[in-house]
């Protein structure tokens, strides 16, 4: 070995090294400590309020016992629907980005645009959507709710679809162009089924985006004490229910609550798990 | 597999003398830029039917630039432009009113690179064919076979047809890329550094396979392996920061180079 190893310098190498490994351990330890907590917490208080009825009865009145069938099928519908208006268009904002516009100006003014959408507060979207629709049409409505989501989703999705887009390697784009595929047909047939893992797992990251939000819904959806799908009505989701049941006076609604918010955790848990699983395949295929 | 020596080549196919020579693309006065920079200067070169035509020289002296004119592959990208007169029989190929699908389907591609599509061996190559013609599925099964056939790869995929493409080796997923484009009938073929990322073996299969498909195409190939455009091409244009230093016979341009430029770079002196 050579002397220098052991010279001051080298000490004084490892010696910061070892400092440094040290504060991110403690970093890493501080973050990791309140996120078990906050699941312990969660784990104990919604497991033990767990049962059939949950998924079987609508909301009760305080002092009586019931479910949250409502809310849970109002959030699945909500969306389900901001799935279904934003993907679409966040995929072909994506594919400009990504295919036709990558070298245009328009598309750079485009990222900007959807980077700040993407971090912007989700409850200002909700005061958004009240003002163009709950303002318009004179009430609170399942619609609203599920536009408001939707909002929430183009940008993620947009993201998502241009990053995996961009990882597709130009030289199969070379490819295709070389056997004279028009470049719609590229990005159709090569282009996406080469990114397609990817382009899932940005969908499944917008889910598990919205599937929280509250402050969107209180603007817009609002809640429903009782069964309705009616998306011209007022319609109850899950995070309005649990804000609203958790700051009650009510043991049962609280215990409901926590109850809401384990449901949506697993939900977000189990896609996020899905998610990875196709990124993992993505990189093995 | 015999290793030519650089001073006395192997040429297998050379032209004889009292052949026709019939120009398939004729390349005049070609100028290329990426933005500002002139990347090609008023380049005459010759294809001509039949014959494998090697590209050689140092990095960067445009071989693989002048390729990429020849099916607008710069055309994907902006800020780049051609001037000049290249012509595929007697078709302007850098006309902006050319049908860049067309040109393509007559001026296939290999890269340097094996780039299978994301898909099935079987897709892989009926993909192509289906972009030009509407077969039954017999036909359609024959066409790819040929294809496969054509490319010496059929023997090894035949039983493995639904498998995808990527799960094949480097060599094989070359050779699928060269049926690929046979299977779309192009008219010329161009090959970039076809076997840079070939070991020794699937080396020697494709240089093979360029030997076999010029009796029925036109061959451009770009490579940096001086042995390797001895043994295969017919004629050799070497190109030194982005002019075209020498063209001819490459029996010619490997034993008795008229340019010194020519013969530092075949002896290995620079480059």
């Amino acid at each position: 070995m050579n002397s220098s190893f052991a010279s001051p310098l080298y000490a004084k190498r490892r010696r910061r090294n070892v400092i440094t490994m040290a504060l991110s351990y403690a970093a890493t330890g501080f973050g990791l400590t309140w996120l078990v907590v906050i699941l312990a917490v969660l784990l104990w208080e919604g497991f033990s309020g767990l049962s059939l009825a949950v998924f079987t009865e609508m909301t009760p009145p305080p002092g009586s016992a019931g479910g949250l069938l409502n809310p849970i099928a109002g959030s699945l519908v909500m969306t389900v629907i901001a799935v279904l208006v934003g993907t679409p268009l966040g995929m072909l904002a994506g594919t400009y980005m990504a295919e036709y516009g990558r070298y245009d100006k328009l598309t750079m003014v485009v990222r900007f645009i959807n980077d700040i959408l993407l971090s912007a507060p989700s409850i200002v979207i909700g005061l958004f959507i009240y003002e163009i629709m709950v303002a318009q049409m004179g009430h609170f409505s399942g619609w609203a709710g599920a536009v408001s989501l939707a909002v929430i989703v183009v940008p993620v999705v947009v993201r998502t679809t241009e990053d995996m887009l961009i990882l597709v390697p130009d030289t199969l784009r070379e490819a295709a162009a070389s056997i004279g595929l028009p470049r719609s047909l590229m990005i159709r047939r090569i282009a996406y089924r080469a990114a397609r893992a990817g382009l899932v797992t940005g969908v499944l990251l917008a889910v598990a985006r919205i599937s929280g939000e509250t402050a969107p819904l209180l603007f817009t959806a609002l809640n429903n004490q009782f069964w309705s799908l009616n998306l011209n009505a007022p319609v109850s989701s899950l995070p309005v229910v649990i804000f609203q049941f958790a700051l009650s006076p009510y043991k049962d609604w609280q215990k409901l609550a926590w109850t809401g918010a384990l449901i949506i955790t697993m939900a977000v848990l189990a896609l996020s798990i899905v998610a990875r699983i196709l990124a993992a395949q993505r990189k093995t295929s | 597999m015999s290793v030519a020596t650089l001073t006395v080549p192997t040429v297998v196919h050379a032209p004889g003398n009292a052949e026709d020579l019939t120009e398939k693309i004729s390349i005049r006065d070609l100028d290329f830029y990426y933005g500002d920079h002139r990347a090609l200067k008023s380049v005459t070169v010759p294809l001509y039917q039949g014959k494998v035509t090697a590209f050689i020289g140092p990095s960067g002296c445009g071989k693989s630039t002048l390729l990429r004119i020849l099916n607008r592959m710069y055309d994907l990208y902006p800020n780049q432009r051609a001037t000049g007169h290249v012509r595929l029989d007697n078709d302007d190929i850098l006309s902006t009113s050319q049908d860049l699908n067309l040109l393509r389907a007559k001026v296939g591609m290999v890269f340097q690179k094996p780039t299978p599509f994301p898909m099935t061996i079987f897709e892989n190559i009926a993909f192509g064919i289906r972009l030009y013609e509407r077969l039954p599925r017999a036909e359609l099964e024959d066409r790819v076979k040929q294809a496969l056939e054509r490319a010496a790869l059929w023997e090894e995929v035949k039983d493995k047809l639904g498998a995808n493409g990527l799960s094949l080796s480097g060599g094989q997923q070359q050779r699928l890329c060269i049926a690929r484009t046979v299977a779309v009938r192009p008219e010329v073929i161009l090959f970039d550094e076809p076997c840079s990322a070939l070991d020794p073996i699937s080396t020697a299969k494709i240089e093979e396979l360029i030997d076999e498909l010029k009796d029925d195409y036109t061959i451009a190939i770009v490579t940096h392996n001086m042995q390797q455009a001895a043994r295969v091409s017919d004629f050799t244009a070497f190109m030194y920061l982005g002019e075209l230093v020498e063209f001819g016979e490459t029996t010619k341009i490997f034993t008795t180079p008229n340019d010194r430029r020519t013969q530092d770079y075949i002896t290995g002196r620079f480059g």
